[in-house]
C-alpha cells in the first residue's frame, strides 16, 4: 500500500496543458496575460510597473535615473511634504510607535485616532466622523452596512470599484442608472417600492473623466423619492467649496447629503478613509460595520499626518485658487494642441486625454515619460469598454513654469507618436 | 401569440441595436457567450428593456440571467398585468 497516486507511464508531464494541471485556477486570466505580453513585445515599457527611486517633492520624482514631473498622482494639494504634516508624523512615530497591531474596537484606538476624527468633524462641520483604514474600506463598510436585505442601493453606472464592492458585500438590491443622468435616476427611483429603504450613491468628481455630478438636480430627485444620499468626495475634498469640503459644498447641497465618504490618500496626502454624518445614530456603525471592525487601525504616524493636513486644508484658499488656475491652463493648452479631452471645460483637477486605442495610448504615455512627465494610463475595466485615456492629475504645487514644461512635452510627444498634427 | 412569444419579440427588438454580429436569437442564446456583450453593453441593454416594460431588473437579478429565455421569464414575472 502506498499513499502516492499512480501515474500512468505513458503520460509525459511535458504534454500537460499547464504545469498546475487541468484545473489551474489562474488559467482564466490567460487572455489578459497574452494581451500584456503582446503589448510589451512591441518594445514599450510596462505602464503599470513604474518605480520611483527618489521623490523630491509632490511634483517631482526620479524614475529610471531621470527627473520626472509628476502629473499622475492624487496629490492635489501637495500636502505630502508639508513640513508641519511631516513633523506631526515623526512625533507620533516616536511617541506611539510604528503601528497599533489592533482593531479600532479593541486595542487599536489611540489618542491620535480621536484627534483625527475631531479634525474631520471640524473640517466638515458634522456631528460624527469615523476613520477607516483606507478609502476603499470606508465605501465597502458604510454602503454594505447602511443598506441591508430588502433595501435598495441606486448607483451611477460609472461608480468607483469600492462603491460596487460595497454593494456586493451587503445584501441590498442594486440598481444602476446611466452616468450623471438625472432623468434616468428619477425613472429608476420611481419604479422602486415606495416603502423600501433607499440609498442613492453619488460621487462629486468622477475619477476617470474628471467630470462633476449635477448634484443639486440629483439630490432633489433622490429626496423626492424618499432616498438617503451618500456622496463620495474622494476627488473633491480640499479643492471644491469655500471650506474645501467638496463638490457638494460648492453646489450648495450640504443640508441634503446624509453621508459624505472620503479618503486621506488624495488631497490629505497620506492613507486612510472616513465617513462623516449628522445622523444622530451614525456612531452605531462602529459596532456593526465589518470593514471597520475586522481590520487593523491606521498607524499613529498616519493619523497624526492626516489630522494636521486636514486642519491646514481648512485654510488653503490660496492653494485652491492656484490649482484651479493650473487646471484651466492645462485643459485649454492641451485642447489648443489638438488633443481630445473628456470634458468641454476644466471641471476638476483631473484632465483626461482621450486616445482611440491601447497602442496609441501606451506609445504617447511612453513618449511623455521619456520627455519627463509621468501621467496615468487608464484602460478597461477601470474605464468604459473601448475607452483608453491618459489621466493628468494636477497639483496645487505645480509651478507656472512646470505647467509650461508639461505642455511643451505634450506637444513634442504627441507629434512624435502621431497623436496630434 | 403566447405571452412568452410576445415578450420574446419585444426583447428581440431591444437586442437588435446591440446585435452587431447578427446572431440568431432563440431562448437558449446567451448574452455573454453568443452575443459577446461586455458589461457596458449589458448595462445599456438592461436600461432599454427596463424602459420598454416599465420594470426594474436589479444587478442581483442580472447575475442569474444568462440566456434570452431566462430574461423573458424574468420579465413575465415582473411585468404588471396589462
Amino acid at each position: 500500500m502506498t499513499d502516492a497516486i499512480d501515474t500512468p507511464e505513458d503520460v509525459s508531464l511535458a504534454d500537460l496543458p499547464s504545469p498546475h494541471g487541468p484545473h489551474d485556477l489562474l488559467s482564466k486570466f490567460k487572455p489578459l496575460i497574452n494581451e500584456r505580453e503582446a503589448l510589451l513585445a512591441t518594445g514599450v515599457r510596462d505602464p503599470f510597473s513604474i518605480v520611483m527611486t527618489d521623490v523630491k517633492s509632490p511634483t517631482l520624482a526620479v524614475i529610471q535615473g531621470k527627473d520626472t514631473i509628476l502629473l499622475g498622482t492624487y496629490n492635489y494639494m501637495g500636502m505630502t511634504f508639508d513640513p508641519d504634516v511631516v513633523a506631526a508624523g515623526k512625533k507620533a512615530l516616536d511617541e506611539f510607535g510604528a503601528g497599533t497591531t489592533g482593531s479600532r474596537v479593541l486595542n487599536g484606538t489611540y489618542q491620535g485616532h480621536r484627534e483625527c476624527e475631531d479634525a474631520l468633524r471640524e473640517f466638515y462641520g458634522m456631528k460624527s466622523a469615523i476613520v477607516f483604514s483606507t478609502g476603499y474600506q470606508a465605501n465597502l463598510g458604510v454602503i454594505s452596512t447602511l443598506a441591508g436585505k430588502g433595501d435598495y442601493i441606486i448607483l451611477d453606472a460609472d461608480s468607483h470599484a469600492s462603491i460596487y464592492d460595497g454593494c456586493w458585500l451587503g445584501n441590498a438590491e442594486i440598481v444602476r442608472f446611466r452616468h450623471n443622468s438625472v432623468d434616468d435616476l428619477d425613472k429608476r427611483l420611481g419604479r422602486l417600492p415606495k416603502e423600501a429603504g433607499k440609498l442613492v450613491v453619488l460621487e462629486g468628481v468622477y475619477s476617470m473623466f474628471g467630470d462633476v455630478a449635477p448634484l443639486p438636480e440629483m439630490v432633489a430627485v433622490a429626496k423626492k423619492h424618499g432616498a438617503m444620499i451618500l456622496c463620495d468626495e474622494a476627488h473633491g475634498m480640499g479643492f471644491f467649496g469655500a471650506n474645501g469640503r467638496g463638490v457638494y459644498e460648492e453646489m450648495g447641497v450640504e443640508a441634503d447629503i446624509d453621508f459624505v465618504v472620503g479618503t486621506f490618500s488624495k488631497s490629505v496626502g497620506t492613507v486612510g478613509g472616513f465617513c462623516v454624518s449628522n445622523h444622530p445614530d451614525f456612531e452605531v456603525l462602529r459596532l456593526v460595520c465589518r470593514p471597520y471592525i475586522f481590520t487593523a487601525s491606521l498607524p499613529p504616524s498616519v493619523v497624526a499626518t492626516a489630522a494636521t493636513s486636514i486642519r491646514k486644508l481648512m485654510h488653503a484658499g490660496d492653494k485652491r485658487a492656484h490649482l484651479w488656475k493650473n487646471s484651466r491652463r492645462l485643459h485649454q493648452g492641451l485642447r489648443d494642441l489638438g488633443y481630445s479631452i473628456a470634458t468641454e471645460t476644466a471641471q476638476s483637477a483631473i484632465i483626461a486625454v482621450m486616445l482611440p486605442d491601447q497602442e496609441r495610448a501606451v506609445s504617447l504615455w511612453q513618449a511623455l515619460l521619456e520627455g519627463g512627465v509621468y501621467v496615468n494610463l487608464a484602460r478597461p475595466p477601470a474605464t468604459p469598454a473601448g475607452t483608453y485615456l491618459l489621466r493628468c492629475s494636477l497639483c496645487a504645487d505645480h509651478s507656472d513654469e512646470q505647467v509650461g514644461q508639461i505642455l511643451d512635452i505634450f506637444a513634442a510627444a504627441g507629434r512624435a507618436v502621431g497623436c496630434i498634427a | 401569440m403566447t405571452e412568452h412569444d410576445e415578450i420574446f419579440e419585444r426583447v428581440a427588438e431591444q437586442i437588435e441595436p446591440f446585435n452587431k454580429k447578427g446572431v440568431d436569437l432563440t431562448d437558449a442564446t446567451t448574452f455573454a457567450g453568443d452575443l459577446e456583450w461586455d458589461s457596458l453593453t449589458v448595462m445599456d441593454f438592461v436600461a432599454a428593456v427596463e424602459d420598454e416594460f416599465d420594470i426594474l431588473i436589479t444587478m442581483n437579478m442580472q447575475a442569474d440571467i444568462e440566456t434570452i429565455g431566462q430574461l423573458v421569464a424574468t420579465i413575465a414575472k415582473l411585468k404588471k398585468p396589462s
